[in-house]
């Protein structure tokens, strides 16, 4: 393993056990990663690469393997897939057990209750982190706007408004 | 065994009679899931998993789904890997597991090298707006998932220090929860006795 992959494998196992809440909540740590400290990309590249990850179907996490796939080629994308969803899956299969046993334990309920602040803290500063790096351009800054409004107020499938954004933003209006 | 057209028949769903998938339909149910779950993926599980092959009922759809959520990584992939695991061991829970992200990988890399090889203007401007419009879906989600805690100033002030640490002062990640997680507990606690 080169270590530009033992880098990749060391980030995504630890996020991958941090992702209490899901996907999103690590988004801010993944960037800070992969933008500040290692610098294999800029903000706006990492926006880009979420936002194709959101094109796509399947599970909200598929940024990870582009991010491999950008950095280190199919070896990344082995290395990122299999270090972001091997811990969180070993995990998930050894608390089977004791799931079954604490299952009526009123400890349980009020745990998740603890991480709820924490997931929409976190799921907030994703959404920052991504708009400030994306948003740069006032249309742009109108797309972002005008779908969060719809997405939180309306009952629209998400790809109709992925595909809207990219519509408007392939006239080109309001960018440089 | 109850015929898979009458599950709403039942009249006590948490005994309902389930059907044990083999390892290939483990597959093949969450290859397909994974191919089409555009957007959100779980209200989908819960039709192919529940409704439509009845591996699960009800209470225990929500009973698996409440210990996913409690475990790190994303919901619907620990979902797949609980199911699995939970009919034919670490077998049933690979073969899940890779089932659900085997196609949204090929066509997320189909993606970035249509993004990498044609970077002409109008596709850096159509991929502009996408990533636009990915940002604005990610501020209704935080606002969506804000909305349970709207009138709980302890929860809001905790959601505000974790935004802050990690989005204005940029720190790691590990330490913020170390410091936050058990502040966030204790407060949740007092607050619910």
């Amino acid at each position: 393993m080169t270590p530009v992959l033992v880098s990749l494998a060391i980030i995504f196992t630890q996020l991958s056990l941090l992702a209490f809440g899901g996907g999103n909540t690590i988004l801010p740590e993944m960037q800070r990663q992969v933008v500040e400290v290692h610098q294999w990309m800029s903000a706006q590249e990492f926006s880009a690469m979420f936002a194709l990850a959101q094109a796509a179907p399947g599970p909200n996490m598929m940024v990870v393997t582009l991010v491999g796939w950008h950095v280190a080629g199919w070896p990344g994308v082995l290395v990122t897939t299999l270090a972001k969803f091997g811990p969180s899956s070993i995990v998930t299969g050894l608390a089977l057990h004791a799931w079954e046993r604490f299952k009526d334990k009123p400890w349980r309920v009020k745990v998740q209750a603890g991480l709820i602040p924490m997931t929409v803290g976190l799921v907030a500063a994703s959404a920052a982190l991504i708009t400030l790096a994306t948003a740069h351009e006032w249309m742009l800054a109108v797309i972002t706007a005008v779908v969060a409004i719809a997405g939180f107020r309306l009952r629209i499938h998400p790809l109709w408004l992925l595909a809207a954004g990219a519509l408007v933003g392939l006239t080109g209006i309001g960018q440089g | 065994m109850l015929a898979p057209t009458l599950p709403a028949a039942s009249p006590s769903p948490s005994t309902e009679a389930t059907v044990t998938p083999t390892v290939m339909d483990l597959f093949l149910g969450f290859l397909g899931l994974g191919m089409i779950g555009f957007g959100g993926v779980l209200p989908l599980a819960h039709r192919l998993v529940v409704e439509k092959k009845h591996w699960l009922n009800e209470a225990e759809f929500t009973d698996l789904l409440g210990l996913c959520q409690f475990l790190p990584g994303g919901n619907i992939l620990n979902l797949a890997v609980a199911i699995g695991m939970k009919f034919h061991g670490p077998r049933g829970a690979m073969a899940s597991l890779f089932a659900i992200i085997a196609a949204p990988s090929a066509v997320v890399i189909a993606l970035g090298s249509i993004y990498t090889r044609f970077n002409g203007p109008h596709l850096q401007h159509m991929f502009a707006g996408l990533a636009a419009a990915a940002a604005g879906l990610l501020i209704s989600t935080a606002l969506k998932i804000a909305v349970p805690i709207r009138r709980k100033p302890i929860a809001i002030l905790i959601a505000c220090l974790f935004f802050v640490a990690i989005a204005v002062l940029r720190l790691p990640l590990l330490p913020t929860m170390a410091v936050l997680i058990p502040l966030s507990m204790a407060v949740t606690w007092r607050a619910a006795r």
